[in-house]
């Protein structure tokens, strides 16, 4: 009985404290401003089960591809499991589900295969970060705070299935001696090999399998309780973002309406403006970019597939397309923190441009796509730089001189180089 | 076209030229090449000329949405006053401006890149491989502009006029939705490179020549800038040419 209040406590304390965060979340992610993304639902539905669901964004890169599959389906099946130790924790049963009889013992033993390959999968995704120190996990943004973040998910998720099949390995055992309370029930084609490690006393083994089962389930809700600070988070947010995500080709970039009204006034003494909300034009900071900016920002799980992509990353300059993602992230988390210890109207004097990401990364960018066509959320880091930039040129006129020279040759000669309007049709005399 | 406005006349299809199109000695060439196609086949075309002004899209991409939407308008306007239905540009960043944004501002075509073009007129049957140089046997690697292909998904158009040829077709590793940029989108054109280790076109040129290409195909005049200085500074300007889709196939027409 006391077992039981002590699970029930836990398991609404955790799931409380992890409303409360996401609350948050949603709150920072509604500081953007607006973008009109539900339009084509069907759609919208469709590419959220292809990309998120289907992960077919992920298939570019086969060996990873594999390797996350099997720690996605594992994830997803195994959590039928939980849904069993919720109940056998509330009600003080054990293996409930045991009625099932054949399916049960066919889903114990899925989970456990599942659990190894997560598990092996796990270990192989550590020895590529930390051993084998592939690329796409380092550069500037491949901080301590994001490498342990990585490193502090696997372990976990080693240290999970490692608890759930030696949990199921003491139960096993404890079948076979006809301890009372273990029920006949359940296949383990996986935890059968570590029965040998266990000791043979009752007590012993009932001190193992619970042990076990009560790491695995506070392992499981304080992981829950990891993912707002940490960039899992995707395993959430990957849904609604690919949901949310750009439909329109990705070589459309947005018409400022706002722009727009000043455009036709100027070329139309007549025209009268509908009225639009007064703001600046690009973004300086967070709350300038739209709330699907940030949602992405909170998406990034830091695959590092946008920057092994980028031309300019490639070739040295200081340009990562992840680093852009991250600091939007960083910055929108302190803008948050902000509000909850100051108030809405609280300003740190800080911003998204030069305090996080510098002139020299927004105009390295060649605008080519490879970022956006990488990811396998569907997120959009260029869209922000090129925001970053409409700020930098229309609020400041700080681009760099050679850029600015391209642009009064547009306004003089209506073309980016200086020739004369009057020779654009002298290409027709050649040859 | 103002003169066939004159004549009463309306044309099948505007040939928007572009900046490069019209200024750069290199990209007239290729403008020229896709003028002859439209004359070796038959389509009444026309172009605006000294009316055509920018598209406005380096100003976009370098974040001057003023000067892009003035530059839009007063095309907009121009085209919608001489009813133009088509449109076929010589530039990926024209094409996509045109047929993405215009549309938002009041000037909505349809809008094809001449690779585009040329694939249909090759499925209609109106446009083979024959009467000039032959390309039999060549090795030919395409780069795909990235606001053609991952920008709008056009990937087969220029690769159909390769095929045609009887060309050897080598792809590089990196292509289609994984093509590598030039190095000149988002008004990296008109600037120096940031500080980095590499310039991106020489990355890009050291790919296409592990192919080990006699042609580099281009589709873009920007590429094809990047692209033909990358191979004088490696020095393989004898063995490897770079040209466009539009050359490739007026060559292999004889026109």
């Amino acid at each position: 009985m006391v077992a039981q209040i002590i699970f029930l406590v836990l398991t609404l304390a955790a799931i409380a404290l992890f409303t409360i965060n996401l609350r948050k979340i949603i709150r920072n992610i509604r500081l953007g401003k607006p973008a009109d993304r539900n339009d084509q639902p069907q759609k919208r539905l469709m590419t959220m089960l292809r990309v998120a669901f289907g992960q077919s964004k992920m298939v570019v890169r086969p060996i990873p591809a594999l390797l996350h599959f099997f720690v996605y389906i594992g994830f997803v099946i195994i959590n039928i499991e939980v849904l069993e130790i919720m109940i056998d924790g509330i009600f003080g049963t054990h293996r409930i589900f045991n009625g099932l009889g054949g399916l049960y013992n066919f889903l114990i033993g899925s989970f456990e295969i599942l659990a190894l390959t997560v598990w092996v999968s796990c270990a192989i995704f550590l020895i590529r970060r930390n051993i084998l120190k592939m690329k796409r996990f380092t550069g500037v943004e491949m901080t301590t705070w994001p490498k342990s973040d990585a490193n502090y998910i696997l372990i976990t998720e080693i240290l999970l299935m490692s608890a759930f099949l030696l949990m199921n390995a003491a139960d096993a055992k404890l079948q076979a001696l006809g301890a009372s309370h273990y029920v006949q029930a359940g296949a383990f084609p996986v935890s059968q090999f570590l029965m040998d490690l266990l000791p043979d006393s009752e007590s012993a083994l009932i001190a193992v399998e619970r042990g076990c089962w009560w790491f695995h389930i506070i392992g499981i809700l304080a992981f829950l309780n990891y993912l707002p600070y940490s960039k899992h988070f995707h395993i959430l947010f990957a849904f609604p973002n690919t949901y949310f995500s750009n439909l329109e080709p990705k070589g459309e970039f947005t018409n400022m309406a706002s722009v727009t009204n000043e455009v036709k006034a100027m070329l139309d003494p007549s025209f009268v403006p509908a009225e639009t909300e007064p703001g600046k034009f690009g973004a300086k900071d967070v709350t300038d970019l739209t709330w699907v900016n940030l949602m992405n920002a909170y998406t990034c799980t830091e695959c590092g597939r946008c920057t092994s992509v980028c031309p300019a990353n490639i070739t040295g300059k200081l340009l990562s397309p992840r680093k852009i993602m991250m600091d939007t992230r960083d910055r929108i988390t302190e803008v948050g923190q902000n509000i909850d210890k100051h108030g809405a109207d609280h300003q740190d004097g800080k911003s998204l441009l030069d305090d996080y990401i510098s002139r020299e990364e927004i105009w390295a960018c060649t605008s080519c796509n490879a970022c956006v066509q990488a990811c396998p959320v569907n997120i959009d880091p260029l869209q922000i730089i090129i925001d970053l930039r409409r700020y930098a040129v229309m609020e400041e006129s700080q681009a760099p001189s050679s850029i600015n020279a391209m642009m009064g040759n547009i306004e003089n000669n209506q073309a980016p180089w200086k020739y004369s309007p009057a020779d654009r049709f002298n290409w027709a005399e050649g040859d | 076209m103002a003169e066939l406005m004159a004549a009463g006349e309306e044309p099948e299809i505007l040939f928007w030229v572009g900046c490069a199109g019209s200024y750069d000695e290199r990209a007239q060439k290729i403008t020229r090449d896709i003028c002859k196609i439209l004359h070796h086949v038959g389509i009444k075309y026309a172009v605006l000329g000294t009316e055509e002004s920018c598209t406005g899209d380096p100003a976009k991409r370098a974040g001057n949405e003023f000067l892009f939407q003035m530059q839009a308008m007063t095309n907009i306007e121009i085209l919608n006053a001489y009813n133009i239905k088509k449109i076929v540009t010589g530039c990926p960043h024209c094409f996509n401006t045109i047929k993405n944004e215009y549309p938002g501002l009041g000037g909505t075509y349809e809008v094809i890149h001449h690779t585009q073009l040329i694939q249909d007129l090759i499925n209609e049957g109106k446009l083979k491989a024959e009467g000039g140089e032959s390309f039999k046997g060549k090795k030919i690697t395409f780069h795909d502009p990235c606001y053609l292909g991952r920008a709008n998904g056009v990937y087969e158009a220029p690769r159909k006029a390769l095929e045609v040829l009887d060309a050897q077709l080598v792809e590089m590793k990196r292509c289609k939705s994984n093509g590598l940029c030039c190095g000149a989108g988002g008004a990296q054109m008109f600037k120096e490179p940031e500080k980095g280790n590499k310039d991106i076109n020489v990355e890009r040129i050291d790919e296409a020549l592990q192919t080990n290409p006699q042609v580099i195909a281009a589709g873009c005049p920007f590429c094809m800038t990047m692209l033909s200085d990358g191979v004088k500074l490696k020095d393989k300007e004898q063995e490897v040419k770079v040209l466009d889709i539009a050359e490739i196939t007026a060559r292999a027409n004889g026109l």
